[in-house]
């Protein structure tokens, strides 16, 4: 008696569980005879003692049509039997080897006893993974540094809202700050310097930065305008006043004269923000020039590799930044400084300050007070995972939240232990 | 995917240089398929019979790490999983993070259906595209599977987003799939305590599920028992804390996961992960705050290996960002920055319509472009080459200046005199230092555009047409 069977059947013969027919698409059922066998097969298979032979005979027709028998698992392959007891197991996974150089430890701020007049600094850097990873302790948690500006600027209207009351004085801006938002730095930008906007002088400009230093006792960071031709005076005459306090000059870049820059840090003993746009090569050209051509040391040394908003280009900057943090751990020493994020950039974004999309196909923005901080927060929290050391920032909520996040993910949050079990049926 | 390079693949390829598959030879088709932009099925003679053996092997070889698995049926099913790096800019990060969004059986029924109508027609525009969510969850909270096959089948009546069925009773999942069973859905959840009934609706309905353990112990070993009961389209969830400490752990958790299954080829674990922000409403019961916290919940799980997510807060506030960060992490890298240089048309301009200026930077160029065409504003729009610059950066960085916008100009032959009637060009807001420059190295009109595309619209109603001098 000849018995046949049909591909598509071979699988509840063997259990089941023929892995590496899975996604073969069978066209037509081809019969495989089995007539040699004399057996019926489900007898055979329920008979249970004739399984491998008939097992052998199936797997040697699969083969002649071409199935990659081997992987099937022999005749051994289980049936899809009911298990009445979970297949005990142990997880584990390794650490990563290839981590072998820790990123920089630098210092902004200096105390009265390391020749400044600061009443505390801020450590960055000593990473030897990337953060909040179980690797390798994050010996430092991120800081953030809120923005002041020299003269009044334009502004979301949900920034805005908290800084009316000290828009005219840089030195009561810092202080609220601090005071008020919890900020671990200041950043002193000196915007009206720049010559198509009121084109202060860098003995003016450095005036102001006296006026925060005495406001406030945290570390500072000193910006310039932004234009190249003016900012390298700029940024040495504040460094002159403010000599001893390791602030951070902001920034060295390529389009400028980062010599000047370099020279007034060694100086006046400061900190250099190396900053380059979104290009990993051009960040390490830039490093190498302040290290070997003007002397920096490496403990003096922060990185600004560009910040772009959610929806902007973050993603390009998120990639860099990891890049570089990546490439710092697994033996770049060119690359393994700590970094910092313009994360102002974010209110660029149309999401976080329209009044609503511009587009009529989208779905309703919503009310847009609530959508810039988080804009601010997403932007910078990308960025802290990528290995984001240092976070310049703008609004108060904001500030509040990334510290929350990154403090927790960093490990310094202590809470009441939640019970998820029954999330599912939770009354929301 | 266990080849690493072309060679590999090649060797079991037909190696005939057909050139059906769009590539002149079988080895530039092999690069394809190691960096996956291709598939095997974009070769024609591997898939003859004669081939099948090295076809099924190379199928194997080349499958991601981590296990993809299909949700739902029909034009809104999604893929998850199928990961084969751990760092987007290795490669790229394929199937991204499907969103979830929850629905309970206690709701009355017309907050139900609105809710449900939300999170289907929600979306973004966003470069040329429309980001958008991707599956309802729908929770017992009832306790009553009667109930909860009623909201099951309210839902897939007015939806065709993939479903995720939540209970830990499997009475209550079995009444939901009874509804739903030609659909695919997700059900949630086998833990230590009902995994042997899971296991069964599982297998006699074929549908995905998702394991639920805190202990990756426990989670290791629920997936060795689904496996070995031939169950292969699982799901990780190994807990999402909210806070302190045990949000910590659980961070370390999907690392150490991911790791196991890409670094380490762990397949016994090499599933999709879930993330579940949606406890965040366990601690605050602010809507806002809570809100604030679940996005902030998802966008830790959006950057690190999280593939699919439930959460509850519809507040647009909360779905921009998250929509917006996921695009951002799985965007392919390997896609160029920049568009090409050059003047190009948008609509059908006249010699009466504004020619605009901005810069070749992928994502600049397209905002401005589709907020233009969106509103019918016929025009010239130029993409200056800053090497993929945006405006502000590239003012600032020197990458735009006067001289380049004439040569764009020049380079792509178009003459003002000859396709204008107003000899006028418009720079962005944020390029408005060079409005000098530009008038003294062109001899054109040069405006002041608004510092944002989105206002183009508004300061065409203004300053459109130029009023002569
Ligand atoms: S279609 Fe297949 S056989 Fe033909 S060239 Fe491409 S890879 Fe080679």
């Amino acid at each position: 008696m000849t018995k046949k069977i049909k591909l598509s059947e071979l699988g509840s013969l063997f259990g089941g569980d023929i892995e590496a027919l899975e996604g073969v698409k069978i066209e037509g059922d081809v019969e495989i005879d089995l007539g040699q066998l004399g057996l019926n097969p489900q007898m055979a298979y329920a008979l249970g003692h004739e399984t491998a032979q008939m097992a052998f005979h199936l797997m040697n027709i699969s083969r002649i049509l071409g199935y990659p028998v081997d992987q099937i698992g022999g005749a051994a392959a289980p049936q899809p039997k009911k298990l009445s007891k979970l297949i005990e197991s142990k997880f584990s996974v390794g650490k990563i080897e290839e981590w072998k150089t820790p990123i920089q430890e630098v210092v902004l701020g200096a105390t009265s006893s390391d020749g400044g007049s600061r009443k505390s600094t801020v450590t960055l850097g000593g990473e030897g993974s990337l953060p909040y990873y179980f690797d390798s302790p994050m010996p430092h948690r991120n800081h953030i540094t809120m923005d002041v500006f020299d003269m009044p600027i334009n502004m979301a209207k949900a920034v805005k809202s908290n800084y009316e009351d000290v828009i005219n004085s840089p030195a009561e801006w810092a202080k609220k700050v601090v005071r008020d938002f919890g900020a671990d730095m200041v950043t002193i930008h000196l915007i009206s310097t720049d010559p198509n906007i009121k084109d202060t002088s860098p003995a003016d400009a450095a005036k102001t930065v006296e006026e925060v230093l005495q406001a406030v006792d945290v570390p500072i960071v000193i910006g310039g305008s932004g234009n190249p031709e003016k900012d390298p005076a700029v940024l040495e005459k504040a460094a002159e006043v403010a000599e001893g306090e390791r602030c951070l000059l902001a920034s060295a870049s390529l389009n400028l004269d980062y010599a000047r820059i370099a020279e007034a840090a060694k100086k006046y003993n400061h900190v250099v923000l190396s900053w380059t746009q979104l290009e990993i090569n051009a960040q390490k050209e830039l490093n190498r020039k302040l290290m070997k051509q003007c002397g920096v040391a490496r403990e003096n040394i922060l990185m600004d590799p560009t910040t772009a908003a959610l929806g902007y280009g973050l993603d390009y900057a998120y990639t860099n930044m990891e890049r570089i943090r990546l490439a710092g751990l697994t033996g770049d020493t060119e690359l393994n400084f700590p970094m910092s994020s313009g994360t102002t950039n974010a209110w660029g974004a149309r999401e976080a300050w329209m009044v609503s999309s511009p587009l009529k196909e989208d779905s309703d923005w919503g009310p847009r007070e609530y959508r810039g901080p988080i804009w601010e927060i997403i932007t910078g929290l990308t960025l802290s995972l990528a290995g984001n050391d240092l976070f310049m920032m703008m609004h108060p909520g904001a500030v509040h939240v990334l510290k929350e996040i990154t403090q927790t993910l960093y490990g310094l949050k202590e809470t009441e232990p939640v019970n998820i079990d029954n999330w599912v049926s939770a009354v929301i | 995917m266990k080849l690493n390079s072309p060679l590999q693949v090649y060797k079991f390829l037909p190696q005939i240089n057909c050139a059906e598959c769009g590539d002149a030879t079988c080895m530039a088709f092999a690069a394809h398929l190691i960096d996956r932009s291709k598939k095997l099925e974009d070769c024609p003679p591997i898939l003859k019979d004669e081939y099948k053996k090295k076809y099924l092997e190379l199928q194997t070889l080349l499958a991601p790490e981590i296990r993809e698995i299909i949700i739902g049926k029909g034009e809104r099913a999604r893929k998850i999983g199928g990961d084969d790096v751990l760092y987007r800019h290795q490669l790229t990060f394929f199937d991204p993070t499907a969103f979830a969004y929850d629905v309970w059986d206690t709701m009355p029924e017309n907050e139900l259906v609105e809710r449900v109508n939300k999170i289907s027609n929600f979306r973004k525009f966003y470069v040329g595209k429309f980001l958008t969510v991707d599956m309802v969850a729908v929770r017992c909270v009832s306790g009553d599977a009667a109930k909860f096959a009623g909201a099951v089948k309210k839902v897939s009546e007015i939806t065709k987003l993939p479903l995720i069925l939540c209970s830990l009773d499997p009475a209550v999942l079995k009444s939901g799939l009874e509804v739903v069973k030609d659909k695919n859905p997700l059900i949630y959840a086998a833990t230590e305590k009902n995994w042997g009934e899971v296991s069964e609706l599982a297998l006699n309905y074929k549908v995905p599920v998702v394991l639920f353990s805190q202990d990756l112990d426990k989670l290791k070993s629920l997936a060795l028992t689904f496996r070995e009961m031939g169950i292969k389209d699982l799901v990780l969830d190994p807990g999402t804390y909210p806070q302190g400490k045990q949000l910590k752990e659980t961070f370390e958790k999907f690392i150490k996961l991911r790791r196991a299954g890409i670094k380490e080829a762990q397949k016994d674990i090499a599933y999709p992960i879930m993330a579940v922000p949606l406890n965040a409403w366990a601690v605050y019961k602010d809507a806002v705050t809570a809100s604030y916290w679940e996005t902030v919940l998802a966008s830790v799980f959006t950057v690190r290996y999280g593939d699919i997510m439930i959460l509850h807060s519809l507040e647009p506030y909360a779905m921009l960002p998250e929509v917006h960060l996921r695009d951002t992490i799985y965007t392919d890298p390997r896609t160029p920055v920049k568009v090409a240089p050059g003047v190009n048309e948008v609509g059908t301009p006249t010699k009466d319509s504004p020619v605009i200026v901005t810069t070749n930077f992928a994502l600049t160029y397209y905002t401005v472009e589709s907020d233009l065409s969106s509103n019918k504003i016929n025009c010239y729009l130029a993409a200056v080459d800053t090497d993929g610059i945006g405006v502000e950066a590239s003012v600032a960085g020197g990458q735009l200046t006067a001289a380049k916008i004439k040569d764009n100009f020049q380079k792509a032959g178009f003459d003002f005199k000859e396709k204008t009637s107003h000899n006028t060009i418009v720079l962005p807001g944020l390029a408005a230092r060079l409005q000098g420059d530009v008038e003294d190295a062109t001899g054109l009109r040069v405006m002041i555009g608004p510092p944002d595309s989105g206002r183009i619209p508004g300061w065409m109603e203004k300053n459109w047409p130029p009023k002569p001098k």
